[in-house]
């Protein structure tokens, strides 16, 4: 079984570090979900488990396997997929020849992945031929979303996917997530909806000042009446 | 209705047909920088000097198979050395991106500082040619010249109005459209080229995607030498090569790409075309034009013309200008592919 695993992640940007001694795992077929305030660090960790930007001090293992070192675009080839919060689109591609992208690395055949993903998402098919860059918020997500899928993660990691779209489309992804989690992929997913992301997170992290602040399953969190006074509005 | 025909010949003659080489060797070497701005993200000023070596070595070449008896009979013999010519660009290409552009690349300078060194590029590539082949003025074309002389076509059909074709202009358009051809197939069809677009339209999603830079880059170079060597060898088959000549086709190759929007293929074709169009119908005396269509009373007594030919860079610039005053992204939307 694959997990990603983050032990005592410390990183910035150059500057002061933004997360501190941070470690948690993510195994496939689960959802795990963190939530925090803003400017918690919860993006700086999805990167620094991507390598996006180095680490001052922790380990990555990915099957046991340590990848501290190892180049983002590699640790796609392993099967840890991410799609950013922001430009996680090729706008000025066509919505299929962006899943096809996002199938780049792969030698089999592809257009099976792309048939589910449109299976997935019913609304893609429709617009297959149209620019990304004409679509609405919550399309493009759905785009985003099946780019990763291309790659066929072992462990898919969602920054903020359900950023400024309406509630319903929301609700959607939110079934779309879980949907894809059940096929055994394992989620990690940053949240500003912290409620719902925790309803249906196997297990959460509560993020304040770049530090776990708390752990737990997303249960165990939605009930602890310290988080929910903090971060859920009571 | 005799005077009709002479007009529309006289501006096929010296307008139309002109206009249209001119523009295709525009149109080409505008794609080149197209592509280096696209995928590079900088302003490529040496590209003149590329197109300019292209040129040379295609002469080189030549010239070596003209002394050993080799030629093409009707066609330039320019056409079988255009290969090796090309060969020699894009090796020249890759040099200079390994030893110049990819340091900059690697350390993520900014466009300027690029730019700046690609005006070193230039300089070095231009001491280059002139050590190699001097600054003279250099005709490479043999062949046959005409495909229909101007004589010719007045027999042929009576009118007073000569209409010649060079075969350098036919052959021009031929490979132009080819070539174009050839790159927006590979830019729409084929995977490699997909991931080339994708790489310009968002560079980090491109790297998540696990598009390899360096490959892209590459295959960049590659397009951008043959453009270049194509587009200088074509202008210097048509209008003969002086090393200097090449220096100043950087503002008019410049204007068309970013009238176009720079960084978009159609863009730069279509800014090819208008800037040369420009270019020649603004410079050219209107008079014989008038003196067909008019009656006696109103024939013109000056020369009809807007600008000197002295000023035709300056109509390129003009346009340049207003382009980016009124619409800084060009006709069509630049900066991807």
């Amino acid at each position: 079984m694959s997990s990603l695993v983050g032990k005592s992640l410390t990183a910035g940007y150059g500057g002061a570090d933004i997360i501190n001694n941070i470690s948690l795992i993510i195994n496939e077929g689960e959802i795990a979900v963190i939530v925090g305030p803003n400017g918690a660090g919860k993006s700086t960790v999805m990167k620094s488990l991507l390598g996006m930007l180095s680490l001052t001090e922790g380990t990555v293992f990915f099957s046991n396997k340590e990848i501290t070192k190892m180049l983002p675009q590699d640790r796609v080839k392993l099967g840890i997929a991410f799609v950013p919060q922001n430009q996680n689109v090729f706008t000025g591609m066509t919505v299929e020849e962006n899943l096809e992208m996002g199938g780049f690395l792969r030698q089999d055949n592809i257009f099976e992945t792309i048939e589910e993903i449109y299976h997935l998402f019913p609304v893609l098919k429709e617009k297959r031929h149209q620019h990304v860059g004409e679509l609405s918020g919550g399309q493009r997500q759905q785009v985003a979303f099946g780019r990763a899928l291309m790659t066929k993660p072992k462990i898919l990691m969602l920054d903020e996917p359900t950023a400024g779209v309406s509630p319903i489309v929301m609700d959607e992804l939110f079934s779309r997530i879980i949907e894809v989690g059940k096929t055994g992929v394992g989620i990690l997913m940053v949240e500003q909806n912290a409620k719902q992301a925790l309803a249906i997170a196997d297990r959460g992290y509560v993020l304040v000042n770049g530090k776990n602040n708390r752990e737990g399953t997303g249960k165990d969190l939605l009930n602890n009446p310290e988080v929910r006074k903090s971060f859920l509005g009571g | 209705m005799i005077d009709i025909f002479n007009a529309i010949v006289l501006l096929t003659n010296f307008i139309f047909i002109p206009a249209i080489t001119y523009g295709s060797q525009l149109a080409l070497g505008a794609l080149g920088i197209t592509f280096i701005y696209g995928i590079l993200r900088f302003a490529n000023f040496s590209h003149g000097e590329f197109m300019s070596f292209g040129a040379m070595s295609c002469i080189l070449v030549t010239w070596f198979f003209q002394s050993n008896n080799i030629n093409l009979g009707y066609l330039p013999t320019a056409l079988l050395a255009l290969p090796f010519a090309i060969l020699s660009t894009i090796i020249l290409s890759l040099l200079f991106n390994k030893f110049v552009f990819s340091y900059y690349r690697i350390q993520r300078s900014a466009p300027v500082v690029i730019a700046m060194a690609s005006i070193g590029v230039m300089f070095v590539i231009n001491a280059i040619i002139r050590i190699v082949i001097g600054p003279n003025d250099i005709k490479f074309f043999d062949g046959q010249k005409f495909i229909i002389k101007a004589k010719q076509f007045k027999n042929m059909t009576g009118l007073s109005e000569g209409l010649a074709l060079k075969s350098t202009q036919v052959i021009t358009v031929f490979i132009t459209i080819f070539l174009l051809f050839l790159v927006f197939w590979f830019l729409q069809k084929t995977k490699t080229g997909k991931s080339m677009r994708a790489f310009s339209d968002n560079e980090d999603l491109a790297l998540l995607s696990g598009i390899n830079p360096s490959k892209v880059v590459f295959i960049t170079w590659l397009i951008v030498g043959t453009l270049a060597c194509v587009a200088g060898t074509l202008y210097g088959l048509d209008k003969g090569y002086k090393p200097f000549t090449y220096l100043g086709l950087v503002l008019p190759i410049f204007a068309a790409a970013i009238v176009g929007g720079i960084g978009n293929p159609i863009g730069a074709v279509v800014g090819g075309y208008t800037i040369a169009f420009s270019e020649i119908m603004i410079t050219y005396a209107y008079k014989k034009f008038f003196k067909y269509l008019l009656p006696e009373s109103l024939e013109p007594t000056g020369m009809i013309q807007l600008l000197s030919t002295d000023y035709k860079f300056a109509v390129s610039f003009t346009i340049l200008v207003i382009v980016l005053l009124v619409r800084p992204s060009g006709i069509f939307k630049g900066r991807t592919l």
